[in-house]
Protein backbone atom coordinates (compact mmCIF):
# COMPACT_ATOMS: atom_id res chain seq x y z
CA UNK A 1 0.00 0.00 0.00
CA UNK A 2 1.18 3.54 -0.75
CA UNK A 3 0.37 6.87 0.95
CA UNK A 4 -2.67 7.41 -1.26
CA UNK A 5 -4.00 4.04 -0.21
CA UNK A 6 -3.66 4.99 3.45
CA UNK A 7 -5.78 8.10 2.88
CA UNK A 8 -8.34 6.07 0.96
CA UNK A 9 -8.66 3.52 3.77
CA UNK A 10 -8.20 6.02 6.62
CA UNK A 11 -11.82 6.15 7.77
CA UNK A 12 -12.27 2.39 7.76
CA UNK A 13 -8.99 2.00 9.62
CA UNK A 14 -9.96 4.49 12.31
CA UNK A 15 -13.35 2.85 12.69
CA UNK A 16 -11.81 -0.60 13.02
CA UNK A 17 -13.66 -1.75 9.91
CA UNK A 18 -10.74 -2.70 7.70
CA UNK A 19 -10.58 -6.27 6.53
CA UNK A 20 -7.50 -8.25 7.55
CA UNK A 21 -5.43 -8.13 4.35
CA UNK A 22 -5.84 -4.39 3.91
CA UNK A 23 -5.19 -3.86 7.62
CA UNK A 24 -1.90 -5.72 7.42
CA UNK A 25 -0.84 -3.82 4.26
CA UNK A 26 -1.72 -0.52 5.86
CA UNK A 27 0.15 -1.26 9.06
CA UNK A 28 3.23 -2.39 7.15
CA UNK A 29 3.17 0.96 5.36
CA UNK A 30 2.68 2.89 8.63
CA UNK A 31 5.72 1.22 10.12
CA UNK A 32 7.96 2.74 7.47
CA UNK A 33 6.18 6.03 6.68
CA UNK A 34 6.31 8.66 9.40
CA UNK A 35 4.14 11.14 7.50
CA UNK A 36 1.30 8.65 7.26
CA UNK A 37 1.68 7.76 10.95
CA UNK A 38 1.32 11.43 11.81
CA UNK A 39 -1.69 11.86 9.54
CA UNK A 40 -3.44 8.82 11.05
CA UNK A 41 -2.63 9.94 14.58
CA UNK A 42 -3.70 13.56 14.18
CA UNK A 43 -6.90 12.61 12.32
CA UNK A 44 -7.76 10.25 15.18
CA UNK A 45 -7.07 13.07 17.65
CA UNK A 46 -9.25 15.45 15.63
CA UNK A 47 -12.22 13.13 16.01
CA UNK A 48 -11.48 12.51 19.68
CA UNK A 49 -11.25 16.22 20.45
CA UNK A 50 -14.73 16.79 19.00
CA UNK A 51 -16.12 13.74 20.75
CA UNK A 52 -14.75 14.68 24.12
CA UNK A 53 -15.65 18.36 24.05
CA UNK A 54 -18.41 18.95 26.56
CA UNK A 55 -21.07 21.36 25.36
CA UNK A 56 -21.20 24.58 27.32
CA UNK A 57 -24.49 24.74 29.26
CA UNK A 58 -27.10 26.88 27.55
CA UNK A 59 -26.85 30.56 28.43
CA UNK A 60 -29.55 31.33 31.03
CA UNK A 61 -31.55 33.64 28.78
CA UNK A 62 -31.63 31.07 25.97
CA UNK A 63 -32.63 28.32 28.36
CA UNK A 64 -35.43 30.30 30.00
CA UNK A 65 -36.78 31.38 26.63
CA UNK A 66 -36.67 27.83 25.28
CA UNK A 67 -38.49 26.30 28.24
CA UNK A 68 -41.10 29.06 28.45
CA UNK A 69 -41.89 28.86 24.74
CA UNK A 70 -42.00 25.07 24.69
CA UNK A 71 -44.22 24.76 27.71
CA UNK A 72 -46.55 27.55 26.54
CA UNK A 73 -46.99 26.02 23.11
CA UNK A 74 -47.23 22.45 24.28
CA UNK A 75 -49.75 23.22 27.03
CA UNK A 76 -51.88 25.11 24.50
CA UNK A 77 -51.62 22.14 22.16
CA UNK A 78 -52.66 19.59 24.77
CA UNK A 79 -55.57 21.80 25.88
CA UNK A 80 -56.83 22.13 22.32
CA UNK B 1 -11.78 0.25 27.89
CA UNK B 2 -14.49 -0.58 30.35
CA UNK B 3 -13.77 2.20 32.78
CA UNK B 4 -13.88 4.71 29.91
CA UNK B 5 -17.23 3.47 28.73
CA UNK B 6 -18.60 3.57 32.27
CA UNK B 7 -17.50 7.14 32.76
CA UNK B 8 -19.12 8.17 29.50
CA UNK B 9 -22.31 6.34 30.36
CA UNK B 10 -23.04 8.95 33.02
CA UNK B 11 -23.12 11.70 30.41
CA UNK B 12 -26.35 12.78 28.72
CA UNK B 13 -25.13 10.93 25.69
CA UNK B 14 -22.89 8.00 25.27
CA UNK B 15 -19.58 9.74 24.62
CA UNK B 16 -17.03 9.10 21.96
CA UNK B 17 -17.05 5.65 20.45
CA UNK B 18 -13.66 6.27 18.95
CA UNK B 19 -11.99 7.24 22.21
CA UNK B 20 -13.70 4.40 23.99
CA UNK B 21 -12.88 1.72 21.52
CA UNK B 22 -9.62 2.80 19.94
CA UNK B 23 -7.41 1.05 22.42
CA UNK B 24 -9.18 -2.17 21.72
CA UNK B 25 -9.58 -1.92 18.00
CA UNK B 26 -6.74 -4.25 17.24
CA UNK B 27 -7.77 -6.79 19.85
CA UNK B 28 -11.31 -6.60 18.62
CA UNK B 29 -10.17 -7.04 15.05
CA UNK B 30 -8.33 -10.21 15.90
CA UNK B 31 -11.20 -11.69 17.86
CA UNK B 32 -13.28 -13.37 15.19
CA UNK B 33 -16.40 -11.45 14.35
CA UNK B 34 -16.33 -9.28 17.44
CA UNK B 35 -16.47 -5.52 17.04
CA UNK B 36 -15.98 -2.88 19.68
CA UNK B 37 -19.30 -2.02 21.25
CA UNK B 38 -20.44 1.38 20.13
CA UNK B 39 -21.47 3.57 23.03
CA UNK B 40 -24.57 4.46 21.03
CA UNK B 41 -25.89 1.16 22.34
CA UNK B 42 -25.56 2.46 25.87
CA UNK B 43 -28.72 4.28 26.86
CA UNK B 44 -29.48 5.81 30.20
CA UNK B 45 -31.88 3.39 31.75
CA UNK B 46 -34.73 5.81 32.34
CA UNK B 47 -34.84 7.25 28.82
CA UNK B 48 -37.43 4.73 27.65
CA UNK B 49 -39.66 5.46 30.63
CA UNK B 50 -39.42 9.22 30.05
CA UNK B 51 -40.28 8.81 26.37
CA UNK B 52 -43.25 6.56 27.20
CA UNK B 53 -44.53 9.07 29.75
CA UNK B 54 -44.07 11.94 27.30
CA UNK B 55 -46.03 9.97 24.70
CA UNK B 56 -49.02 10.00 27.02
CA UNK B 57 -48.73 13.80 27.21
CA UNK B 58 -46.65 14.07 30.40
CA UNK B 59 -45.00 17.46 29.91
CA UNK B 60 -42.82 17.01 33.00
CA UNK B 61 -41.25 13.91 31.48
CA UNK B 62 -40.73 15.72 28.19
CA UNK B 63 -39.15 18.68 29.96
CA UNK B 64 -36.69 16.29 31.59
CA UNK B 65 -35.70 15.07 28.11
CA UNK B 66 -35.29 18.71 27.06
CA UNK B 67 -33.08 19.39 30.12
CA UNK B 68 -30.99 16.42 29.24
CA UNK B 69 -30.33 17.20 25.60
CA UNK B 70 -30.80 20.96 25.14
CA UNK B 71 -27.10 21.86 25.41
CA UNK B 72 -26.09 19.22 22.88
CA UNK B 73 -28.88 20.08 20.46
CA UNK B 74 -28.08 23.78 20.73
CA UNK B 75 -24.41 23.11 20.05
CA UNK B 76 -25.31 20.96 17.05
CA UNK B 77 -27.64 23.55 15.53
CA UNK B 78 -25.13 26.29 16.31
CA UNK B 79 -22.40 24.31 14.55
CA UNK B 80 -24.57 23.80 11.48
CA UNK B 81 -26.12 27.26 11.19
CA UNK B 82 -23.18 29.28 12.61
CA UNK B 83 -25.82 31.75 13.78
CA UNK B 84 -27.12 32.07 17.33
CA UNK B 85 -30.63 33.18 16.46
CA UNK B 86 -31.09 30.40 13.91
CA UNK B 87 -29.68 27.88 16.36
CA UNK B 88 -32.15 28.96 19.06
CA UNK B 89 -35.08 28.70 16.65
CA UNK B 90 -33.91 25.35 15.27
CA UNK B 91 -33.49 23.96 18.80
CA UNK B 92 -36.93 25.12 19.82
CA UNK B 93 -38.58 23.81 16.64
CA UNK B 94 -36.78 20.47 16.96
CA UNK B 95 -38.11 19.91 20.47
CA UNK B 96 -41.61 21.05 19.48
CA UNK B 97 -41.68 18.73 16.48
CA UNK B 98 -40.29 15.83 18.45
CA UNK B 99 -43.07 16.19 21.02
CA UNK B 100 -45.75 16.56 18.37
CA UNK B 101 -44.50 13.50 16.48
CA UNK B 102 -43.56 11.38 19.46
CA UNK B 103 -46.14 8.76 18.53
CA UNK B 104 -44.20 8.12 15.33
CA UNK B 105 -41.06 7.32 17.31
CA UNK B 106 -40.92 3.53 17.27
CA UNK B 107 -38.13 3.04 19.75
CA UNK B 108 -35.97 1.13 17.26
CA UNK B 109 -33.22 3.72 17.68
CA UNK B 110 -32.27 5.93 20.61
CA UNK B 111 -34.62 8.80 21.25
CA UNK B 112 -31.60 11.08 21.09
CA UNK B 113 -30.62 9.85 17.61
CA UNK B 114 -34.16 10.47 16.43
CA UNK B 115 -34.10 13.97 17.97
CA UNK B 116 -30.75 14.71 16.32
CA UNK B 117 -32.18 13.91 12.91
CA UNK B 118 -35.07 16.31 13.46
CA UNK B 119 -32.69 19.00 14.73
CA UNK B 120 -30.34 18.62 11.75
CA UNK B 121 -33.22 19.11 9.34
CA UNK B 122 -34.44 22.17 11.22
CA UNK B 123 -30.94 23.65 11.25
CA UNK B 124 -30.43 22.98 7.53
CA UNK B 125 -33.76 24.63 6.74
CA UNK B 126 -32.68 27.76 8.62
CA UNK B 127 -29.33 27.73 6.87
CA UNK B 128 -30.94 27.37 3.43
CA UNK B 129 -33.24 30.29 4.17
CA UNK B 130 -30.33 32.49 5.13
CA UNK B 131 -27.90 31.35 2.47
CA UNK B 132 -30.00 29.76 -0.30
CA UNK B 133 -27.18 29.70 -2.83
CA UNK B 134 -24.58 28.18 -0.57
CA UNK B 135 -26.33 25.15 0.83
CA UNK B 136 -26.74 22.32 -1.55
CA UNK B 137 -26.60 18.83 -0.17
CA UNK B 138 -26.87 17.31 -3.60
CA UNK B 139 -24.04 18.76 -5.61
CA UNK B 140 -20.87 18.72 -3.62
CA UNK B 141 -17.68 19.79 -5.29
CA UNK B 142 -15.26 17.05 -4.34
CA UNK B 143 -11.76 17.19 -5.70
CA UNK B 144 -8.65 15.09 -5.25
CA UNK B 145 -7.09 18.16 -3.68
CA UNK B 146 -9.51 17.81 -0.70
CA UNK B 147 -7.77 14.70 0.49
CA UNK B 148 -4.14 15.68 0.12
CA UNK B 149 -2.68 16.53 3.54
CA UNK B 150 -0.49 19.62 3.60
CA UNK B 151 0.24 20.11 7.28
CA UNK B 152 2.07 17.10 8.66
CA UNK B 153 3.26 17.70 12.19
CA UNK B 154 3.08 15.91 15.50
CA UNK B 155 0.44 17.08 17.99
CA UNK B 156 0.48 17.23 21.76
CA UNK B 157 -0.39 13.86 23.29
CA UNK B 158 -3.34 15.51 25.07
CA UNK B 159 -4.17 18.51 22.89
CA UNK B 160 -7.55 19.05 24.54
CA UNK B 161 -5.87 19.98 27.81
CA UNK B 162 -4.23 22.99 26.30
CA UNK B 163 -7.33 25.15 26.29
CA UNK B 164 -10.12 25.96 28.75
CA UNK B 165 -13.56 24.61 27.83
CA UNK B 166 -15.01 27.87 26.52
CA UNK B 167 -11.92 28.62 24.46
CA UNK B 168 -11.83 25.05 23.18
CA UNK B 169 -15.48 25.19 22.15
CA UNK B 170 -14.93 28.37 20.19
CA UNK B 171 -11.86 26.92 18.44
CA UNK B 172 -13.85 23.83 17.49
CA UNK B 173 -16.90 25.80 16.41
CA UNK B 174 -14.84 28.14 14.28
CA UNK B 175 -13.02 25.25 12.65
CA UNK B 176 -16.31 23.52 11.81
CA UNK B 177 -17.60 26.81 10.43
CA UNK B 178 -14.83 26.81 7.85
CA UNK B 179 -16.12 23.59 6.32
CA UNK B 180 -18.70 23.54 3.58
CA UNK B 181 -22.14 22.88 5.20
CA UNK B 182 -22.45 19.50 3.49
CA UNK B 183 -19.17 18.34 4.98
CA UNK B 184 -19.71 19.72 8.46
CA UNK B 185 -23.20 18.24 8.74
CA UNK B 186 -21.93 14.76 7.88
CA UNK B 187 -19.04 15.11 10.35
CA UNK B 188 -21.34 16.31 13.14
CA UNK B 189 -23.80 13.49 12.59
CA UNK B 190 -21.26 10.72 12.23
CA UNK B 191 -18.41 11.65 14.54
CA UNK B 192 -19.96 13.92 17.13
CA UNK B 193 -23.49 12.53 17.43
CA UNK B 194 -22.49 9.01 16.45
CA UNK B 195 -25.35 8.44 14.08
CA UNK B 196 -24.66 5.39 11.87
CA UNK B 197 -23.56 5.81 8.25
CA UNK B 198 -26.88 4.39 7.04
CA UNK B 199 -28.96 6.65 9.29
CA UNK B 200 -26.89 9.67 8.25
CA UNK B 201 -27.47 8.82 4.59
CA UNK B 202 -31.19 8.48 5.23
CA UNK B 203 -31.42 11.68 7.28
CA UNK B 204 -29.66 13.75 4.64
CA UNK B 205 -31.15 12.01 1.62
CA UNK B 206 -27.75 11.07 0.19
CA UNK B 207 -26.08 7.75 -0.58
CA UNK B 208 -23.90 5.73 1.80
CA UNK B 209 -20.78 6.22 -0.39
CA UNK B 210 -21.47 9.97 -0.39
CA UNK B 211 -21.57 9.97 3.42
CA UNK B 212 -18.26 8.11 3.55
CA UNK B 213 -16.58 10.36 1.03
CA UNK B 214 -17.75 13.55 2.74
CA UNK B 215 -16.80 12.26 6.15
CA UNK B 216 -13.24 11.53 5.02
CA UNK B 217 -12.93 15.00 3.50
CA UNK B 218 -14.37 16.66 6.60
CA UNK B 219 -12.03 14.78 8.93
CA UNK B 220 -8.95 15.62 6.87
CA UNK B 221 -9.93 19.26 6.44
CA UNK B 222 -10.60 19.71 10.16
CA UNK B 223 -7.26 18.11 10.93
CA UNK B 224 -5.56 20.72 8.77
CA UNK B 225 -7.52 23.60 10.30
CA UNK B 226 -6.81 22.47 13.86
CA UNK B 227 -3.14 21.75 13.23
CA UNK B 228 -1.86 25.23 14.28
CA UNK B 229 -3.73 24.95 17.59
CA UNK B 230 -2.62 21.50 18.62
CA UNK B 231 0.78 20.84 17.08
CA UNK B 232 3.68 20.49 19.46
CA UNK B 233 5.10 23.81 20.63
CA UNK B 234 2.19 25.59 18.99
CA UNK B 235 1.86 29.27 19.70
CA UNK B 236 -1.53 29.77 18.03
Amino acid sequence: MNCKGVIRELSSYLEGDLETTLLTDLEVHLKRCEDCRLIVDTTRKTIEIYCKAEPVPLPDDVRVRLHETLMRRLIRKSDA
Amino acid sequence: MHHMVDSYATLPRSGCWLAACWGNVKNAMSAAGSKPQLPSTIVRSDEGALVSAAKTGDLGAFEELVNRYEARIFRLTMNITQNREDAQDATQDAFLKSFQNLNRFQGDSRFYTWLVRIAVNEALMKLRKRRPNVVSLDEPVETEEDVIPHEIQDWDPTPEQRYARTEMNSILNEAIGKLDPIFRTVFLLRDVEQVSTEETAEALGISVPAVKSRLLRARLKLREILNPFFRRNATA
